[in-house]
């Protein structure tokens, strides 16, 4: 029996209104990798800030090698034992400086260190730790100037250097390549044999199945599922993870009429594999799989804000290669991003204003505005997709976020598209207005192709004609909208190597 | 409820008041203050900086800055010196090669920033010390005057021409014999023009977006690099047009002329910032923040206060205008648009 490394019981963490961590119960043992998996908005980094000194727990104890833990700070944490290497991995470096400062960097603030800096004493602890995690570069080297796998490698070894009980890895290989990722998971496997607890959070399954020995689920605050036992059902995990209840909306599927979007052996990425779909008038499809499976790359390419690797585009038939956004909207493709405060509120306008901006130049004559027409136009949508707000001249930041998401989904609703590419419209939405935007759009449905990227399948089930899973870039599966077997779904989101087990 | 509502209004009205209070107490206790002269003197004084300031909120506005219109301006006053003094050509020669350059150099700066990706106040100023180099190498770094020697041994034969110095010195009628001079004239027609482009064109309002937030601009189809090539462009002309009056008042390329420019328009549109409540980059701001100084300074000036206390009123103003704007605005929460 390995040694139980940290243990959480009950633990409770609310930000005002918002309950995000509803009593957690998990044990972490010493050379075991625990991966986490969970959705946005799950609780998985505040679970994780709370375990590295960010924010304090409301209620539940935490024991670290049996003694009581509460760290008081982030720097409190790593002295304890906790060590966490973050996502953004410039986070964890400070690329200007070399490798062997960046090594030593926790020494320097250290209390009892001079206050001159003997380079050489640095540079010669700095090997030790390298050697010690097998890096083999020159300590002399700017991170700068490594590549980000090296980088990354230098953040987990700076973690290494404080010998740390428990490392936590967020998403560590968000921004590797194969190769690079499989140094990193040598690393892990040997971190693991030194008998380190590793906290692993991903949404990667090929990773998960790498590393993991055993699975984490969370959903809504609560730990979902614990999955440990040989051989790991990856299948129960993100089934737990994204746990779908079935949905009251009543969808008639429609099959729609001509195809008006065709995608023919298109490549996302350098090296994944070809897809090709059909989208036709009047339907809804909606594109699925987890963080990081190429929706939003899809929907970017089809707006023009990325090149494809490979494969090509037709837009009724012709050839379709738009040059940016501006050429998409001229030739009816719109699209509403997702991250709405980052992407598309326009902070300092009101609704109408914010409303009406992509098309200020059919509102007005000879360049000039005409702002009756604006407001008339803004009026008419506000009261088509019911968003609730004293006037169309009300700030944008005074809506809810629902509101703000209507006004935002409501802007490209205002002229008629060919295709209308909608990237999580559901994002920080509350359930009232998330019905009433996916009523609205199958409404206007008709005179366009309608293309939905959501991570969530419920979301997915409540607004599709037909739904496309993408798994690594690739399309992993095809339903209409009807009966749908979920047990197949969810194994074609979690990846087609599942989905083969299952039938076999 | 009540407080909040005084608080609006002081925000939203608290600057023009001021600047009344100032006007009605000059006029009380300068003698000599509250005449159509003296009014016109304000307007003058102001004018040249004023239509920098102008040009520099069209960057504001997109989100940039200008550092240049400075270094600019007075490049254009020795530009248009050296064109009629030394290479001997007519006034209109020497306006189009001004707004030329001005252009070109907008031109530039703009390019700096959005493909080489230079952020705009590294750009700027780059491009101000490139500038005040480059005007003084054809002359060896002297003024230009009719009847200088030049380095070929030669006198400089060419004058200012009659038409050109006309856009510095001549008065229009208006009421009284010769009251409101070109300069004047210029910068309201240049204030008007660039208030409805700011304010009541699609283009101005797409800028505005861009300067809110570029990204959500960019997403729905704005053309976000041309926007802001073309707002530095405007603020390298309007910069050339102040030198170009500039060197029309003084009549001579001088090169010690136009030091203060940039630092009192950046002031001035700056200060624009904190009339009406707006919290941003306006043209009826700036154009009220250069007459705000200018009415303070001739105010002082005629109650004798001595010149060297001008830079310090102003940065006083300045300061104050900006405490204004962003703790008063961001206390009162949402803001509206234009």
């Amino acid at each position: 029996m390995r040694n139980v490394t940290l243990k959480l019981r009950g633990l409770e963490k609310s930000f005002g209104q918002n309950h995000v961590l509803k009593g957690i119960d998990l044990e972490l043992r010493s050379g075991e990798v625990t991966a986490l998996m969970g959705a946005n908005g799950a609780g998985k980094s505040t679970l994780v800030k709370v375990l590295c000194g960010y924010h304090f727990a409301d209620a539940g104890e935490i024991e670290l090698a049996g003694a009581p833990f509460s760290p008081t700070d982030a720097a409190d944490a790593i002295a304890k034992g906790v060590v966490t290497v973050h996502q953004s991995i410039d986070d964890g470096v400070i690329p200007d400086l070399d490798v062997a400062t960046n090594l030593t960097l926790d020494r320097l603030t250290e209390p009892g260190v001079g206050f001159f800096v003997n380079d050489g004493r640095l540079r010669r602890q700095a090997r030790e730790v390298a050697e010690s995690m097998g890096l083999t570069m020159d300590v002399r080297m700017r991170v700068a100037d490594l590549d980000v796998a090296d980088r990354q490698m230098i953040a987990i070894a700076r973690a290494m250097a404080r010998s740390p009980k428990l490392l936590i890895l967020d998403e560590p290989t968000s921004s590797l390549s194969s190769s690079e990722a499989e140094r990193l998971f040598a690393l892990i496997d040997r971190l693991r044999d030194e008998g380190v607890a590793i906290l692993y959070i991903s949404h990667r399954m090929s990773d998960i199945r790498r590393v993991a020995d055993r699975i984490v689920s969370m959903r809504d605050g609560a730990i979902s599922g614990l999955f440990e036992t040989e051989p790991l059902d990856y299948v129960g995990a993100v089934n737990a993870m994204l746990g779908h209840q079935m949905t009251e909306v009543d969808i008639d599927p429609v099959a729609g009429g001509e195809p008006v979007l065709r995608v023919e052996n298109l490549k996302l990425f350098e090296d994944s594999r070809d897809i090709s779909f059909e989208a036709r008038e009047g339907e809804v499809v909606a594109f699925t799989g987890l963080l990081g499976s190429g929706k939003t790359r899809l929907a970017e390419i089809i707006y023009g804000l990325a090149e494809p690797h490979g494969g090509r585009l037709l837009l009724d038939g012709k050839d379709y290669r738009p040059k940016g956004a501006g050429d998409a909207v001229q030739k009816g493709v719109f699209m509403s991003p997702k991250d709405r405060s980052v992407n598309a509120v326009v902070p300092d306008f009101d609704i109408a204003n914010n409303m009406t901006l992509p098309f200020l130049r059919a509102f007005s004559g000879f360049s000039f505005l005409n702002d009756r027409m604006q407001r008339r136009a803004c009026d008419g949508m506000i009261d088509k997709i019911g968003v609730v707000c004293q006037s169309n001249a009300d700030d944008i930041n005074t809506l809810s976020g629902g509101n703000q998401q209507k006004v935002m989904i409501g802007r490209w609703l205002l002229k008629a598209s060919r295709i209308l590419l909608l990237d999580e419209p559901f994002q920080g939405v509350d359930i009232g207005a998330r019905r009433d935007i996916g009523h609205y759009i199958r409404q206007t449905a008709k005179g366009r192709t309608t293309l939905v990227f959501v991570a969530e399948i419920d979301e997915a089930l409540e607004i599709a004609d037909r739904i496309i899973v993408l798994n690594e870039a690739a399309i992993a599966g095809e339903y209409l909208n009807r009966d749908i077997d979920l047990n197949s779904l969810v194994a074609d989101v979690s990846g087609p190597g599942e989905r083969l087990a299952l039938a076999g | 409820m009540k407080n909040n509502d005084a608080l609006d209004f002081a925000i939203r009205y608290g600057f023009l008041i001021l600047l009344g209070g100032l006007a009605v107490f000059f006029s009380l206790y300068a003698s000599g203050f509250a005449s159509p002269r003296s009014a016109v003197f304000i307007l003058q004084s102001v004018a040249i900086t004023g239509i920098l300031a102008l040009g520099v909120t069209c960057t504001l506005v997109v989100g940039g800055f200008d550092l240049s219109i400075g270094s600019v301006a007075t490049s254009a006053l020795m530009l248009s010196a050296y064109t009629m003094v030394i290479l001997e050509q007519s006034a209109f020669v020497a306006v189009a090669l001004c707004l030329l350059m001005g252009a070109l150099v907008g031109l530039v700066n703009g390019l700096l920033i959005v493909k080489m990706r230079v952020p705009d106040l590294l750009a700027t100023l780059g491009m101000m010390f490139l500038l005040i180099g480059l005007q003084r190498i054809p002359t060896q770094g002297n003024s230009i005057a009719t009847g200088m020697s030049l380095a070929d041994g030669s006198v400089a034969e060419g004058t200012f021409s009659a038409a050109f110095l006309w856009l510095g010195r001549h008065r229009f009628d208006l009421f009284l014999d010769r009251l409101v001079p070109v300069p004047v004239v210029v910068f309201l027609l240049i204030a008007v023009l660039i208030w409805l482009f700011l304010g009541y064109t699609r283009h101005g309002r797409l800028m505005y977006a861009i300067g809110s937030n570029e990204r959500a601009a960019g997403l729905v189809g704005t053309n976000v690099h041309r926007y802001k090539v073309v707002a530095y462009m405007i603020s390298g002309m309007l910069a050339s047009v102040g030198g170009i009056l500039l060197a029309a008042r003084l009549g001579r390329g001088d090169i010690a002329s136009g030091n203060n420019l940039l630092l009192d328009s950046v002031a001035a549109a700056l200060i624009g910032f904190a009339v009406l409540g707006a919290a941003r980059p306006n043209a009826f701001g700036t154009a009220a923040g250069a007459l705000f100084v200018g009415i303070l300074l001739q105010g002082l000036t005629m109650m004798n206060a001595p010149y060297y206390m001008q830079d310090f009123v102003k940065g006083a103003v300045l300061v104050a205008a900006l405490v204004f704007t962003f703790y008063l605005s961001s206390r009162r929460g949402g803001r509206r648009t234009a």
